[in-house]
């Protein structure tokens, strides 16, 4: 067995950084956990492993509560996301429109389950939970952006567009 | 911002009122480009770039030069992007970035209108100029909603001129706190949230506990299909802010919270800002315009878990930990974040207070039934002509709501049911459209208000499937602490999923219901006691088609993938080629103007040629066995 690759994406913690987002951003406190880990993600679009051990050291926090609190929250990734993040939207607007059907063309063209990323990573494919433009259903956001009304096709010049860019 | 000191008296704060207002007069010639997330979806923040250009560039030759300003979400979220001009009130919807030279060349130069860019009403076939001719707004009652899309949400000066902070002054001058939660108590003003608990007897719960007390908003909204809260802290963040301040007055707290939804990117940034601009004019932070009120208000982000809407978690997640709701023996009125007296409100219900303050409760209580009171703020989705928010009175009807408001469904699809409350909420079906909406009559119709999503559907959107939908949701959002939710969900969508793959049995009826009243009578909290709804309501109004999935393996919404095919009537079919040209799979073959053929095997049953085509000539139908 080859060695998986996202081993290869696996990111270098810069722990200067870390102390700037702990210490300055959210004056070293518990309660911001959360918003410290968001802050991790922005800057690895991933929480690394070592960001995290050396997170539970500073905050004097288990290690272990780290985790609980990353596993419970749906946005947090601890395997590196894809070069394009692609959210799909799976509120109650998008999903009469079927975006589940999307979802599904979309992982079964790109071989991934949601929430996984393409073997060279390029793509992560994610749902959320509405993103509250319902009016645009359905909704997808691509590395930010919204786009109205992805249905399959537009899905597909979507990928094809960013498969280009590379 | 026009001063950036700090406004140190109740004096100072009259004359920065008045300030702000004169400028605000001066600049009568302004264009108002909505940038809420629906219409930056659409392309509006380059359309507002390219107008910000053109007018700068241009000698346009009118002696004030019209301005160009962002501005919240109007709510009319299908017709972006919108673009108001003012002192006239021309609204142009759906503006592309190629319409810009035309709109300065025509209309800000010669004043003529543009006709495409005109509303066009679909029932009345006219076009409008005016917004408040398009009966979308025109039949709302538009109190919390008013200022959004007329002032800037980055700009406090504007919220100033148009009245925020006013009540937060009345009350400090000549309230005390009682009387603020006598005013607010008499009012009937209930928790905008979903729950519906008086706001009045909240807020005097708290303030009776001893001990540092805490001021939380609810900007969790996770109600799928719900987006009103957004639309507010986008549109006019001020408005809560100064709820949250007289609310903290009320109660005697000096540290506020808003807890907010980090999907929700434009909405935090824009708190940011509000924020910021209230503590640098004093009105957030120590001794508030010189008085001994002190209160200051942070900014907490969620990190995507539903159940985090529910008040004991939410004070979980605040406190940095995951968030597992707690039994409410002891409420967190008394015992909440950090252990002290807290007191949660969502933030339409923050919204309405400074109106409820500065007007009396009179004013409040004269709109709505005998136990709801005032407006509700609706997110109008799914199949209707006019998506997006709708203020309307308490009591107002749902067919009010979604056919003179919404417009009714689109390519007169036969309505089929409207689904409100998010995923604690139900299916009602048409026989109830003249039902007056309030908490009461919503639950009594297995329903319930929840946060305010409404979404309507039609003969393409099968029941089974939404709850099957919902169930699957919640699934993935119990947070699994207790059994009768974590386990109870998965065996009802275990057997959803079943009927809807074809392999459903009769049984199944009564074992979903069953189930139901398990889960929903022994779960620990509201997401769990409320999970059931989707699939009783649907069970109790839908049950024919449960039993043509589970009897005849038909979905006669075409949505079951397993159970059925689409074909086209050969009859109605004109061969306008558009279910070709929308057809992923290339499924689709026949000529122009005669009648089109769907390949069986080719077909992926997306349902884009159902749903788009204008002849009603595609049908699902059973399969051939």
């Amino acid at each position: 067995m080859s060695e998986c690759k996202c081993k290869q994406l696996e990111a270098q913690v810069d722990y200067n950084l870390l102390d700037k987002i702990i210490d300055e951003e959210y004056g070293g406190d518990k309660e911001n956990l959360i918003m410290i880990l968001q802050a991790i993600q922005k800057e690895y679009n991933y929480l690394p492993k070592d960001a995290l051990v050396y997170l539970a050291e500073k905050l004097s926090l288990p290690i272990s509560h780290i985790y609980e609190v990353v596993t419970f929250y749906a946005s947090f990734s601890l395997k590196p996301r894809g070069k394009h993040i692609i959210q799909i939207c799976t509120g109650t607007a998008c999903h009469l429109k079927g975006s589940d059907k999307v979802v599904k063309e979309l992982c079964s063209r790109l071989k991934v389950e949601p929430g996984e990323t393409t073997e060279d990573g390029l793509f992560t494919i994610e749902t959320v939970n509405c993103v509250g433009a319902c009016a645009l259903a359905m909704v997808s956001v691509v590395d930010g952006k919204y786009h109205p009304s992805t249905n399959q096709s537009e899905m597909n010049k979507i990928i094809e567009e960013l498969s280009q860019g590379e | 911002m026009l001063s950036n000191s700090k406004l140190k008296s109740i004096d100072d704060f009259y004359k920065y009122h008045n300030q702000v207002k004169e400028k605000i007069k001066e600049t009568e010639n302004v264009i108002t480009v909505c940038c809420g997330t629906g219409c930056q979806a659409s392309g509006s923040v380059e359309v507002l770039e390219a107008l910000k250009e053109k007018i700068k560039t241009e000698n346009i030759g009118v002696k004030v030069k019209p301005i160009v300003k962002s501005t919240g979400c109007h709510g009319f979220c299908s017709r972006g992007p919108l673009v108001i001009l003012y002192p006239e009130g021309i609204y142009y919807q759906q503006v592309k970035l190629k319409d810009v030279e035309e709109i300065v060349e025509k209309t800000v130069k010669q004043g003529e209108l543009i006709n495409n860019l005109l509303y066009k009403d679909p029932l009345q076939k006219e076009k409008v100029s005016k917004a408040e001719e398009i009966p979308f707004y025109a039949r709302q009652t538009r109190r919390v909603l008013q200022n959004i899309g007329e002032i800037d949400p980055f700009e406090i000066d504007e919220a100033i001129a148009h009245g925020s902070y006013q009540a937060l002054v009345k009350a400090l001058t000549s309230m005390s706190p009682q009387e603020v939660i006598e005013e607010v108590k008499k009012s009937g003003l209930r928790g905008l949230g979903g729950a519906g608990f008086p706001t009045g007897l909240k807020w005097q719960y708290c303030s009776s506990y001893p001990g540092e007390k805490y001021v939380i908003c609810n900007a969790d909204e996770g109600d799928p299909g719900a987006f009103m809260d957004r639309s507010l802290l986008e549109g006019d963040p001020h408005r809560v802010l100064e709820g949250m301040l007289l609310a903290a007055y009320a109660i005697g707290a000096k540290e506020g919270y808003i807890y907010i939804r980090f999907e929700y990117p434009l909405a935090v940034k824009t708190l940011h800002t509000a924020i910021a601009q209230a503590r640098s004019l004093g009105l957030l932070g120590d001794n508030i315009l010189g008085t001994d009120f002190s209160f200051d208000i942070k900014i907490s982000t969620g990190a995507g878990a539903f159940v985090c809407g529910e008040s004991t978690a939410l004070m979980a997640s605040l406190e940095g930990k995951v968030g597992r709701p707690r039994a409410k023996y002891i409420r967190s009125v008394e015992k909440g974040f950090r252990n002290s007296p807290s007191n949660l409100n969502n933030v339409e219900t923050y919204a309405n207070v400074p109106s409820i303050i500065l007007k009396g409760w009179e004013w409040f209580a004269e709109l709505g039934t005998e136990k709801s009171k005032g407006t509700k703020i609706f997110a109008l989705t799914g199949s209707v002509n006019n998506v997006g928010l709708v203020e309307v009175p308490m009591g107002t009807s749902l067919r009010t709501i979604i056919y003179d408001i919404g417009g009714g469904t689109p390519k007169n699809r036969e309505f089929k049911a409207v689904q409100t409350g998010g995923p604690s909420g139900g299916c009602i079906p048409k026989e109830y459209l003249d039902e007056p909406v309030d908490f009461e009559r919503l639950t009594s119709l297995g329903s319930i208000m929840g946060s305010g999503g409404m979404i309507v559907m039609d003969q393409t959107n099968c029941m089974v499937d939404v709850a099957r939908y919902f169930v699957h949701f919640l699934v993935e959002e119990s947070c699994g602490q207790c059994t009768p939710c974590r386990e109870g969900l998965v065996q009802m969508e275990e057997i959803l999923n079943r009927i809807t793959q074809g392999e459903g049995r009769l049984e199944d009826i009564d074992k979903l219901k069953d189930l139901g009243e398990v889960v929903g009578g022994f779960s620990l909290c509201g997401l769990g006691k409320s999970a059931p709804n989707p699939v009783l309501s649907t069970l109790k109004y839908f049950k024919h088609e449960y039993l043509e999935h589970i009897e005849e393996g038909f979905c006669r919404s075409g949505v079951c993938k397993k159970l059925f095919n689409f074909e086209i009537d050969p009859d109605k079919c004109t061969g306008c080629g558009l279910c070709k040209r929308k057809c992923p799979a290339e499924a689709i073959s026949g000529e122009k103007k005669s009648p089109h053929k769907i390949e069986q095997n080719l077909c992926i049953k997306c349902g884009e040629c159902y749903r788009n085509c204008n002849f009603d000539s595609i049908k699902p139908v059973p399969i051939k066995k």
